[in-house]
């Protein structure tokens, strides 16, 4: 489905991808791990055409995608919920998940039928939206702003989610019940792209991982045969 | 007296508002000042004189002098969006990753061009506006309200209103308030930045185009420099209402009007144009973010 071919990404003379290739598949979770400034965000951050690779391929279901827009790419079907929530504070909840429906909507009217049928599935997935509907994005507590944020890319109807440290800074409670709501979205449909720094939680719920160290993949496998590799373990796992 | 100045006030107030809103909206998205705008109004003014003074010839004037105006203003409208547009892609739009000062430098730039541009095709004296109107109007005591005064309040008001909603309601407006807060996150969503930059362009260099073409048709004169001071005066009122902030530059518009006119008439008319910037100063030592300016303390 999304194919990484020798990805180099710099933030001017800095380069912060060395060469990533990584393959997600139909239906899988593949979660990145890694240390902080190993690269994840910037992994992301390249798929999604923020940033522009210097060098190497990125193909979406068949496409390459280096050169297009980041606001075609959402339109193929790939939704980024990016580090820190960024929820945008000033318009309402339902502004925001509005927003997140901008390519399902249509030109002059953001509601529509598939709007509120996709709504109706958000708020039953999380009702405490519903309750604040009509709050400021800007008012809610961090989790609820994670919640937010991921109802806001379930949106525009993705084919490939890119999740990235859903868990920062929430409380154990709350992150169980995130993780528990990815595995849902997934059984929906959606493949997952999941960058963590909780590697044990990651690893347990994905189908395969990827370890970046340095802007470069050190190592990759199923996501048990990576809870007990040595490596992993100490580096990641702090066992 | 009161009544009279608060009437003069509301209608040179609806004025600065219209040129101030092009100026906060822009500042919103693209965190620039731009410092081209009062041209654009400058413009819509002499595109005024020039299309009137064109249905004069072919005499569609004295056949229908409301659809003749109303021609006017959409022709005028339609003419200054397409050149703030096309200042946005020439001056701005590649100096878009630039530090902040090159494109503040780029907007000087394009204001001096516009003026000389106007002088040498226009000439460097007044222009008169066609006189439309007599100088119709009614009288309660001592109060004169002429039509044309109230012509200005009722379209200012009603260009307001009609931005509050399309910024409120519309999908575009929506996305132009999303891409203000987080233009990365509004790319993410899927939104085009650089069609809600153009929009945003377009939009505020009409309101321009409108209050130019009314302040035209009030004054009767109109001169290839009129944009600089009323672009400093709306600048003003921006800031005044916190820059970025659309229901603040609504408000400062008006609040300037009312202060130019009223302390013109009660304290002294020798400093008219002073009293704005006193204000503004006193409004900045108390809450610089300006009366409705946005507090950086949000939640991560």
């Amino acid at each position: 489905m999304l194919e990484l071919n020798n990805i180099h990404t710099s933030y001017g003379p800095v380069e912060a991808l060395k060469g990533v290739s990584l393959k997600i598949n139909q239906g899988e979770i593949v979660c990145l791990i890694g240390s902080n400034g190993a690269g994840k965000s910037t992994t992301l951050m390249t798929i999604s055409g923020i940033l522009k690779p210097r060098k190497g391929s990125i193909s979406f279901m068949g496409d390459d995608i280096v050169k297009t827009p980041p606001h075609r790419i959402v339109e193929m079907g790939v939704s980024h919920v990016p580090e820190g929530r960024r929820i945008f504070p000033r318009l309402t909840v339902k502004e925001n998940l509005e927003m997140g429906a901008y390519t399902r909507s249509s030109k002059l009217k953001v509601k529509s039928l598939k709007f509120k049928d996709q709504l109706d599935k958000v708020f039953e997935l999380f009702p405490v939206l519903k309750e604040r509907e009509k709050q400021m994005g800007g008012t809610l507590s961090g989790g609820e702003q994670q919640i937010l944020a991921i109802s806001r890319a379930l949106m525009s109807e993705p084919k490939l989610l890119l999740l990235d440290e859903p868990s920062l800074g929430l409380a154990p409670i709350i992150v169980s019940k995130i993780f528990k709501a990815i595995k849902g979205i997934n059984q929906d449909g959606v493949t997952i792209l999941l960058v963590e720094q909780n590697a044990h939680a990651a690893l347990n719920l994905s189908n395969r991982g990827y370890v970046l160290e340095n802007g470069m993949i050190a190592l990759h496998g199923m996501g048990e045969e990576l809870l007990n590799n040595e490596r992993v373990k100490k580096a990641y796992l702090g066992e | 007296m009161f009544v009279q100045q608060l009437i003069n006030g509301l209608t040179v107030g609806g004025v600065y508002a219209l040129i101030a809103l092009g100026y906060t909206m822009v500042y919103g998205i693209l965190e620039l000042i731009n410092f081209a705008h009062g041209e654009i109004y400058m413009l819509g003014a002499y595109l005024g004189i020039i299309f009137l003074g064109f249905f004069t010839a072919i005499g569609l004037t004295s056949y229908s002098l409301p659809l003749a105006l109303i021609l006017t203003f959409v022709l005028s409208i339609i003419f200054c969006s397409s050149y703030g547009f096309t200042i946005e892609k020439i001056a701005y739009k590649p100096l878009r990753n630039a530090p902040r000062l090159s494109p503040l430098i780029s907007a000087i730039g394009v204001s001096i061009f516009l003026q000389n541009y106007v002088m040498l095709t226009q000439g460097a004296t007044d222009k008169v506006f066609p006189h439309l109107f007599e100088e119709a109007g009614f009288e309660a005591s001592s109060i004169r309200v002429t039509y044309i005064q109230l012509f200005i309040i009722a379209i200012s008001a009603f260009l307001m209103l009609f931005l509050h909603l399309f910024i409120t309601k519309t999908r575009m407006g929506k996305a132009m308030r999303a891409v203000a807060q987080d233009k990365v996150m509004a790319s993410l969503v899927g939104i085009n930045i650089d069609t809600v930059i153009s929009v945003t362009f377009a939009i505020g260099s009409g309101l321009a185009a409108v209050a130019g073409l009314m302040v035209a048709i009030y004054y009767g004169l109109v001169n290839y420099s009129i944009g600089y001071i009323a672009g400093i005066k709306a600048f003003t009122a921006a800031v005044l209402g916190g820059i970025g902030s659309i229901p603040g530059a609504m408000f400062g518009g008006i609040f300037l009007g009312l202060v130019e006119s009223l302390s013109a008439a009660y304290i002294s008319s020798e400093y008219k144009d002073a009293y704005a910037f006193i204000i503004l100063i006193i409004i900045l030592l108390i809450k610089p973010s300006g009366l409705f300016g946005k507090s950086h303390d949000e939640k991560v």
